[in-house]
């Protein structure tokens, strides 16, 4: 617990110093959420489905190990070989074994929120396994060393120039060539031959698991999850036990929301149903742990464990798309991010539930409900109880709670400011920094305060009478 | 009806003209107000910064200086918010809880409790933009906002619809947060900023000449942003507009 805080606010003043792509990300964001408004709206039912939703998964969620057990059973009996995993350690050990057992010194893989929060990349990597992330965005993100900035889109957060010139100096594309047909065609032409090397494996995540068949479903646009997991003989699908539905019929609450929420399309080019390996090749499943069941014990948090990760939540963020995904310094950005960090390293996340407003627009888009807001509330108050504040705001808090705890203290502030003192403007806007005025003019002092006025034109009236002005 | 009138400690300090034009309003429309005049605040920039230890004497004054009222009145949404759903961080005796209930945001009260339905004095013969902020709006469910798919609703709108002479721009983005977040607005205040410019900027490209707001304190923030980009927005709290101010 020794990692220095992430700051938020610099890294997020470093992403608005560059016009252009605050405006573009900003612009691109605005539109995917405004696209997933006319999808909702187009069905009678959306509230409903959301409703539904959340029960499916609140359900799953306080039974989870009887689910879990129940997929392994089913999955087993379809021919999958099931791991658990307990931590990122453990998963990355797992894959790692398979693929050596297999001789495999390639993987080919769709995007995986879970592999990234496992680094599992890196661990593979230094053990001498190639890995080749396939999705469109996360290739661009993985060539040019940084981590996704969304978890639907990584690299949302790149203009069509940057991904020129991370491609020209990565896998031989012209520089000044920014033509995104010309730019994604290089890229899959330089990915295809890993897809059928002899000593491939692939790997998938997963959306959903299903108990009563022992299968799982993955939803893509590009294809590439498929040729990952048909290609090769060896078929790897990492899971998050969050990640279960009881039935099949369950599955069709979640399909009709998830594109919709992500991307405002009515649902993904591609949805696969994995249930069995192919005659005379592999497929292994591995459930992940990695401190979700210690989430499901928290009482005010557990409900994050509902999430489905379509990205909603951060499309609808202002903080988000003003301030990159990046600027998080997590696996997970933007709102759902800033509930569910904290809970994998306190001190370190402790100031992302301060990156927002609390606005609440994350918690009406989220398609299973999540009262995202209101934990990002709760969060402040964990953070404050355990001492993870930075200084200047506990101090900043402590005063203000004494000057507005005391109507004499309050008044003595309010009139300082009223004869011209900078006294208010320090206490009221906390400003410690006077980083109000570096963008913003302060208000004009008025001539009096409202209690004055109040004093002067209606005092005689009777009315105030519960303490008068006296302490 | 008796009201008791909470002016938040901002409105108190930097607008007294919206805290006259509340009273004035309450007082027409037939209300008998008290002032409690050892009032302070509600207690929000500590509970919501988490620091609920902090934000415990506020809280025991505030429900000291309005218990017993049937109608505790407060022309600013994020403080309704906090009385009614945060405020937590004190013993909740059955009269705390009564004041919490019975804490109502003035266009809500005006809206359902009153249920006003003319303002013959008002006339406002201005292009304006209607900015609610999101506890108005999400929290007090003010309005419908954009992401929820149900009939469309919107009080603040409804009152002011009742104002002779008024005429509503369309910005692109009617219901994105401003970006004032109360203690966000200076520990993260490049995004912050950021929020504000992009919200005064949407308005003004709309032809708004004012902002008419439930929100004093959005507006706070988002005038300084306005002032310092040099647009000619004005800004003007519904009250004074509902009360027959003319600009």
């Amino acid at each position: 617990m020794k990692a220095r805080p992430v700051d938020h606010a610099e890294a997020a003043s470093k992403f608005i110093q560059a016009t252009h792509h605050v405006e573009f990300h900003d612009k691109r964001l605005w539109d995917l959420r405004q696209k997933r408004d006319r999808e909702s709206e187009d069905i009678a039912e959306w509230e409903q489905l959301r409703a539904l939703a959340s029960g499916i998964k609140e359900h799953t969620l306080t039974h989870l190990a009887d689910y879990l057990e129940q997929f392994e059973r089913n999955a087993t009996a379809n021919g999958m070989v099931v791991h658990w995993a307990r931590d990122a350690a453990e998963h990355n050990q797992v894959v790692h074994d398979i693929l050596a057992a297999q001789g495999a010194t390639v993987l080919v893989k769709s995007k995986s929120m879970l592999t990234d929060e496992c680094e599992m990349r890196l661990f593979l990597e230094k053990r001498g396994i190639e890995v080749i992330e396939t999705d469109l965005g996360e290739r661009i993100q993985q060539l040019d060393d940084e981590p996704p900035s969304h978890i639907v889109v990584p690299a949302v957060h790149k203009l069509r120039a940057d991904v020129a010139e991370v491609f020209g100096k990565t896998i031989g594309t012209r520089a000044d060539n920014h033509d995104v047909n010309y730019l994604a065609e290089a890229q899959r032409q330089h990915t295809r031959p890993y897809y059928v090397s002899p000593r491939a494996a692939g790997m998938t995540g997963a959306n959903f698991a299903i108990a009563e068949t022992g299968s799982f479903v993955v939803c893509t646009n590009e294809g590439n999850a498929d040729l990952s997991a048909n290609i090769p003989p060896l078929h790897i699908a990492s899971i998050g036990i969050e990640k279960l539905i009881p039935k099949v019929e369950h599955l069709g609450v979640f399909i009709r929301m998830l594109s919709r929420s992500a991307l405002g399309s009515p649902i993904t080019q591609i949805t696969s149903h994995f249930r069995a390996p192919r005659p005379g090749t592999q497929m292994h499943v591995v459930l992940v742990d990695n401190g979700r069941s210690e989430r499901l014990g928290m009482e005010d948090f557990w409900t994050s464990l509902k999430c489905i990760r379509c990205g909603a939540c951060m499309n609808t963020c202002p903080v988000y798309r003003r301030s990159g995904g990046l600027s998080y310094g997590a696996t997970y950005s933007g709102p759902i991010g800033v509930i569910i960090d904290p809970t994998f390293n306190l001190r370190k996340y402790s100031a992302l539930p301060y990156a927002s407003t609390m606005n609440g627009s994350c918690t009406s888009v989220c398609p299973v409900k999540i009262n995202i807001h209101e934990q990002i509330y709760t969060w402040r108050k964990v953070i404050a109880e355990r001492r993870q504040l930075p200084m200047v705001k506990k101090e900043a808090m402590r005063v203000a709670g004494r000057i507005l705890g005391s109507p004499r203290l309050y008044r003595a502030a309010v009139q300082a400011a009223a004869a011209g003192l900078d006294y208010l403007p320090r206490f009221m806007i906390y400003n410690p920094f006077n980083a109000w005025g570096k963008q913003r003019e302060l208000p004009a002092t008025p001539a009096s305060t409202f209690r004055q006025w109040y004093l002067k034109n209606r005092g005689n009236t009777g009315n105030g009478s519960s303490g008068g002005g006296q302490e | 009806m008796k009201v008791a009138l909470f002016i938040p400690c901002y409105v108190d300090a930097f607008y007294p003209e919206v805290g006259i034009a509340t009273l004035e309003l309450l007082e027409r429309l037939g209300c008998e107000v008290d002032y409690p005049l050892n009032q302070t605040c509600c207690g929000q920039p500590m509970a919501n910064s988490g620091c609920h230890d902090d934000a415990r004497a506020t809280e025991a004054l505030f429900a000291k200086n309005f218990e017993g009222y049937s109608y505790i009145v407060t022309p600013s949404g994020s403080c309704c918010h906090q009385v009614r759903d945060h405020m937590t961080a004190i013993e909740q005796t059955p009269q705390v809880r009564a004041v919490r209930a019975n804490t109502y945001e003035l266009v809500e009260f005006l809206h359902d409790v009153l249920d006003v339905q003319e303002f013959p004095w008002a006339a406002f013969p201005h292009k304006v933009g209607l900015h609610i902020g999101c506890s108005t709006l999400r929290a007090l469910r003010e309005a419908k906002c954009s992401e929820v798919s149900e009939p469309a609703f919107n009080k603040p709108r409804a009152l002011l619809e009742r104002v002779a002479g008024i005429e509503f721009v369309k910005p692109q983005r009617p219901d994105e947060c401003c970006g004032f977040g109360g203690t966000f607005s200076v520990f993260e205040e490049p995004v912050s900023a950021r929020m504000g410019q992009d919200k005064v900027k949407d308005h003004s490209d709309a032809g708004a000449e004012y902002i008419v707001t439930p929100d004093m304190s959005c507006a706070m923030h988002q005038q300084g942003c306005a002032r310092r980009l040099g647009l000619p927005l004005k800004f003007i709290h519904i009250a004074q507009v509902l009360n027959g101010a003319r600009e």
